[in-house]
């Protein structure tokens, strides 16, 4: 017996498909959100921080259960969506915005600390120079939280790669379509004789979440040089 | 450069409340810390709105809140060189100094890249990232920085702060060097008479966020007079010097100098404490001193236990300070032939 299962592979796969797309679409959102946080003086301030961070204190099932009623057939979104045939419970896209919701808060929190960490004065230096407010923000804020930026993503992807609670609620756990590692995992632990099974899956888990660590450290290095 | 200011603006407790107009092109702002330079400073740049009022700036209206108009700061071609230099932690010299450079339109940029690098002694330093240059260097980059946006004027909020002496020396050589060769309107901010009399020509005095006066640089000069511990020092503006045996012999006007001190610029700027003048009623038969000039007294002033004279020497004028006993001794009058005796070494080089 090979050390991995067919399943299993499709299960890594779609891992990193959820983890990847789930950081890549927040992202720019994150960025927008933190730096609306940081900047302006919206009024009640304080309730869309709480808004923001809920979910990194709310159990993930209680998340995925409000997605359901969200995005489910009677739901206010999911009614809406179904005009145009598109289904999201049960699905690859149910398991990206479940992973997308559960590590926004991540995001927004560290790219948060690294927009406040830039001194002001190099945006006021900008505009002096001739720079707009867009081409401040892209020449001189975005660079100078870039690895605050990268932080935070690379903080979101480890955390949708172990995303289980509101993946399970909203997308299912069907093999091949929503079947990420943790749920692999989960269905071996409850199945008998899946103990090595398991395992297996455990070790390509840890080897993944450390590559990921090292891969962000090392691109924190290159961006610090730059 | 003509300007024309009126300005309110409130900031907590803090009032600002400045209104001048002025033509010039070397221009002080002068006054204590907190009494609102730089949030004057940060509202002609338009990095502040005002409350309201009015800024213009030669044909350009730059602010005016009954017509509704506050040009944007990248539209003002106001620049700015700040305290701390703020060059950009992310960039390389390099891109720091193209950074305004690049984004001034074609049609506006009539200052050189190369130009600038050669003045400010550039060159070698491009390739470098800003965090490993010294303090100094720091504020010739973003000196060239703003320059090359080729401003209609150059706003500095004390650039020379936090540098020690012989830096503030060195940094001012550059600056003088920078604003005759391109010829930009300079407005200067600092709480330092010295570098205002070095880099201005008119002051505006601000006091608690208001503009109190008006004045001539050495006028403002001359009449600290008045503070208590506070001497006057003649600045002395010399040319190339000439060797005279192991001294140095300088042109100063229609007499020469001898000093100890070597410039090697065109032009050399020495500071002369007025105490360090001796006067003398007629002229000495020998002394170890090397300057002896005779002058006229123009003025005459006392305040508490020091007199100070005003003397004309040739064409220069030369202000010196001696005690009233003294001036009983020599009987010194308006009108009146004395001769100022000077060591070559009270000299001290500034730039």
């Amino acid at each position: 017996m090979s050390f991995l299962q067919p399943s299993d592979i499709q299960a890594i796969i779609l891992s990193f498909k959820v983890a990847f797309s789930a950081t890549l679409l927040s992202t720019p959102l994150g960025i927008g959100v933190a730096y609306i946080l940081v900047h302006t003086r919206i009024p009640g301030k304080a309730f869309w921080e709480g808004l923001v961070n809920l979910p990194l204190v709310l159990p993930p099932v209680v998340i995925g259960y409000l997605l359901l009623v969200l995005f489910g057939r009677h739901g206010w979104i999911g009614q809406f969506l179904a005009k145009f045939n598109i289904q999201i419970i049960f699905t690859l896209t149910g398991a990206i915005i479940a992973s997308a919701v559960v590590g926004f808060p991540l995001l927004v929190r560290s790219i948060r600390l690294g927009m406040e960490s830039v001194d002001a004065s190099y945006r006021r230096a900008a505009r002096t120079l001739g720079a707009g407010f867009w081409d401040t923000f892209f020449t001189i804020t975005l660079p100078l939280s870039g690895r605050a930026i990268l932080a935070g993503m690379t903080l979101m992807f480890a955390r949708s790669l172990g995303e289980f609670g509101a993946t399970i609620i909203l997308a299912g756990n069907i093999p091949g379509v929503t079947q990420t590692i943790p749920l692999a995992i989960y269905e071996y632990t409850s199945s008998p004789r899946g103990d090595r099974m398991a395992l297996s899956l455990c070790l390509v888990s840890i080897l993944l979440s450390f590559i990921v660590l090292l891969a962000s450290s090392a691109a924190a290095k290159t961006l610090n040089k730059g | 450069m003509q300007f024309e200011v009126s300005v309110q603006k409130k900031l907590g407790a803090f009032h600002l409340d400045a209104a001048f107009s002025l033509d010039g092109r070397r221009v002080g702002i002068f006054g204590a810390s907190g009494c609102g330079k730089s949030t004057l400073m940060h509202l002609l740049a338009g990095l502040l709105k005002p409350d309201n009022g009015r800024i213009r700036l030669g044909e350009a209206v730059l602010f005016d809140s009954t017509a509704g108009i506050n040009v944007p700061p990248e539209k003002r071609r106001v620049g700015v060189v700040f305290q701390h230099a703020h060059l950009f932690p992310h960039m390389s010299v390099q891109r720091n100094l193209l950074y305004g450079w690049r984004r001034t339109p074609e049609q506006d940029r009539h200052i050189k890249p190369e130009a600038i690098i050669e003045v400010l002694h550039l060159g070698h330093l491009l390739d470098r990232g800003v965090n490993l240059l010294s303090g100094g260097e720091r504020q010739r980059v973003a000196l060239a920085r703003t320059v090359l946006t080729c401003p209609r004027l150059i706003l500095m909020d004390e650039p020379l702060a936090g540098l020690d002496e012989e830096l503030k020396s060195q940094i001012m050589l550059y600056l003088n060097k920078v604003f005759s060769n391109f010829d930009i309107p300079l407005l200067f901010i600092s709480h330092s008479l010295l570098e205002m009399r070095l880099m201005t020509e008119q002051i505006l005095i601000i006091e608690n966020g208001q503009i109190v006066r008006q004045v001539a640089t050495e006028e403002l000069a001359q009449s600290t007079w008045a503070a208590p511990r506070q001497g006057y020092v003649n600045l002395l503006r010399l040319g190339q010097p000439k060797p005279h045996g192991d001294l140095w012999a300088y042109q100063w006007g229609d007499v020469s100098l001898i000093l100890t001190d070597y410039g090697e610029n065109e032009e050399n700027i020495f500071e002369l404490e007025s105490r360090e003048i001796l006067l003398f009623k007629r002229h000495p038969e020998a002394t170890s001193a090397r300057n002896l000039l005779p002058c006229t007294v123009r003025k005459i002033f006392t305040v508490g236990n020091r007199v100070r004279v005003e003397l004309q020497c040739g064409s220069q004028p030369l202000i010196v300070q001696i005690v009233p006993e003294s001036r009983r001794e020599l009987e010194l009058e308006e009108g009146k032939e004395v001769v100022a005796v000077i060591k070559a070494s009270a000299f001290r080089r500034l730039m």
